[in-house]
């Protein structure tokens, strides 16, 4: 096996052992960046010089026998993560040149644990958007299909771990941001519980729905990155103090005594491709061969969530972007003039046209006499999304739903749409509305071989038993065995 | 439309963004669908419904009042587009 190609539970077992060295492991990484990223575009910033003094250290500690799962793995970073001396663009013009003087609470995190930080990988501006288009640096392309999205908007951490270019990914989901990319790239993603894993240095989008989460090419390596990034932190007020445990504990295959809720909502949207449709149908009948007893549940306020959403997120992006002003960090325009005019010209030319949008969006539905018809009323709709799912976990331990009503679209197909765009988070954004969990694990391909995936939710701060659920449908299955076809390139 | 131009542009300058025509026309057009959509909303009953601003069950977080070490006047302004004797430099305020 190629060392680019291991997940990172192999590579971890061949550093104890010996039989590699970071160095080697992370070179590798570097050299497949080299060899394919021009193809795929997932990164913005390859952290060379500093990934192989990381390494480097790395290998001193396996000799000295302190290590941990993640002493020496290369990890790719969204780039809305703050990484103390690395550039942090957010993909954004008017963060290009920013360079943080301080790390996330995650980075901190990985940096004890011993992992290597290989780059910083694309998104959509501020992670607002479903399709990684958004990105005002760079395209990146899905490694399975070339004209298609990776999804998004962690759609660079997505491609990054698809196409062997990390062992794994750090992305962060405000509405499907993890598990949307992830299912689109045939990779796992998990969002944790909001308030598992520390905000502290997220770039902020919509601050109580926003959550980082690990992207892998296997369930217990999600299970291995979550051990590591979960838990309290006192920078992040919205941080939960709820223990932290060890989430590679729920990774045994069975499923007997589970109980799975298919919500009939979900089942009969309109629009979802018979592709989808299909492989879903089948990862239910596979869970329930395994032993799972699968319920009739009902989430009716779920058809409302992508309105409530597109006034809330907008609302709190509208508020947290304000603090871009071309005063205190990133860029500036020229300022012929007043105070007010330099704020205008930095912020016209520093966003692009999907965060102005959103900026629009959120300042009308926050301004005098607007507040309680939208936020105030979509807040509502909040708490009857999180009372649905409230009654629905009393009969059932997690809940199944495709992650994207479709595979991955073509590049440019719906980019002038935004509603058309809006509407396919439709299963995903719920979760973010109640702060629940939700994984999304590859569970088939499209006839024209796009990866499909499956979503299971649970109840708040039960990570452990999406664990389980996924691992057990992993073993019985091989769709996270099957590689994307880089053809013509060196690998 | 659900929104009209003279509202983008007054939404806009709270904002403080500046769009050109074209933009305008093209996002009165967008943002009213998206607001149109939003409208959907109007078909649940809420009486009596409380708001959810934050999905997590705890309430104030509170610290230790005691001092802790900040990131200091040198790295505070290291992102600066404009600085001088340790202060952010912007366009004269008070004319």
């Amino acid at each position: 096996m190629k060392l680019h190609e291991m997940t990172i539970q192999k590579a971890s077992e061949c550093l104890r052992a010996k039989e590699i060295s970071a160095k080697e492991l992370v070179q590798a990484v570097l050299d497949r960046i080299e060899a394919v990223d021009k193809t795929i575009g997932a990164y913005i910033t390859v952290n060379h010089d500093h990934a192989m003094k990381q390494a480097e250290m790395a290998d001193q500690q396996i000799a000295k026998g302190t290590f941990t799962p993640l002493t020496g793995i290369p990890i790719s970073i969204k780039d809305l993560i703050s990484t103390k001396g690395l550039r942090t663009t957010c993909a954004s013009k008017i963060l290009e040149n920013y360079v943080p003087v301080y790390n996330a609470g995650v980075m901190e995190k990985l940096s004890q644990a011993g992992a290597v930080t290989v780059g910083k990988v694309n998104m959509d501006e501020f992670a607002m958007g479903s399709s990684t288009e958004n990105s005002r640096l760079k395209v990146t392309r899905n490694p399975w299909d070339l004209n298609c999205i990776p999804g998004g908007s962690s759609g660079g951490s997505a491609a990054s771990v698809s196409a062997d270019m990390c062992l794994g990914s750090l992305g962060s989901d405000t509405g499907g941001s993890i598990r949307q990319p992830a299912s689109h790239c045939g990779v796992v993603g998990m969002k944790p519980t909001y308030g598992r894993v520390s905000r502290y240095g997220l770039v902020a989008f919509a601050s109580s729905l926003d959550q980082i989460g690990p992207l892998t090419k296997n369930v217990t390596d999600n299970a291995l990155l979550m051990n590591a990034i979960s838990g309290f932190d006192a920078r992040d007020s919205t941080s939960s103090k709820q223990d932290v445990p060890d989430f590679t504990s729920f990774l045994s295959k069975g499923l007997k005594g589970i109980r799975i809720g298919i919500p009939g909502e979900y089942h009969e949207t309109e629009g979802i491709d018979p592709d989808v449709k299909a492989a879903i149908k089948n990862a239910i009948a596979v869970l329930q061969q395994m032993g799972a007893e699968c319920v009739d549940i009902s989430l009716p306020h779920s058809k409302y969530a992508v309105a409530a959403y597109y006034v809330i997120a907008p609302s709190e992006a509208s508020s947290n972007l304000a603090r871009y002003d071309g005063v205190k960090y990133g860029f500036r325009a020229d300022h012929p003039g007043s105070l007010i005019d330099m704020y205008k010209n930095t912020r016209s030319k520093g966003f692009g046209p999907e965060v102005k949008r959103r900026i629009i969006i959120g300042t009308y539905a926050l301004s005098a006499g607007y507040y309680d018809a939208y936020y105030g009323k979509a807040s509502q709709v909040r708490t009857l999304i999180m009372d649905d799912f409230k009654k629905a976990f009393q009969s059932c331990d997690v809940i199944l739903s495709p992650v994207s009503p479709t595979p991955a679209f073509p590049i440019g197909e719906k980019i002038d749409d935004p509603l058309t765009m809006y509407l396919l988070d439709i299963f995903t954004l719920s979760a973010n509305l109640a702060g629940i969990p939700g994984i999304s694990v590859p569970c088939g391909f499209s006839k024209k071989g796009l990866p499909i995936g499956l979503q299971l939710m649970s109840r708040h701060f039960e990570e452990g038993k999406l664990f389980k659920v996924a691992y057990s449908f992993e073993q019985e299955t091989d769709f996270h065995h099957k590689k994307p076809q880089l053809s013509g390139k060196k690998s | 439309m659900k929104i009209t131009k003279d509202e983008i542009i007054h939404v806009a300058n709270l904002a403080r963004l500046e769009l050109n025509e074209d933009v305008i026309d093209k996002f009165c057009n967008q943002v009213g669908q998206i607001l149109d959509y939003v409208d959907t909303l109007n078909q649940i009953d809420t009486k009596n419904v409380s708001l959810t601003s934050h999905a997590s069950s705890s309430t104030n977080a509170f610290r230790e009042d005691i001092e802790i070490e900040s990131i200091g006047m040198e790295q505070g302004l290291a992102n600066a587009p404009g600085k001088e004797d340790g202060c952010f430099i912007v366009p004269k305020v008070i004319g």
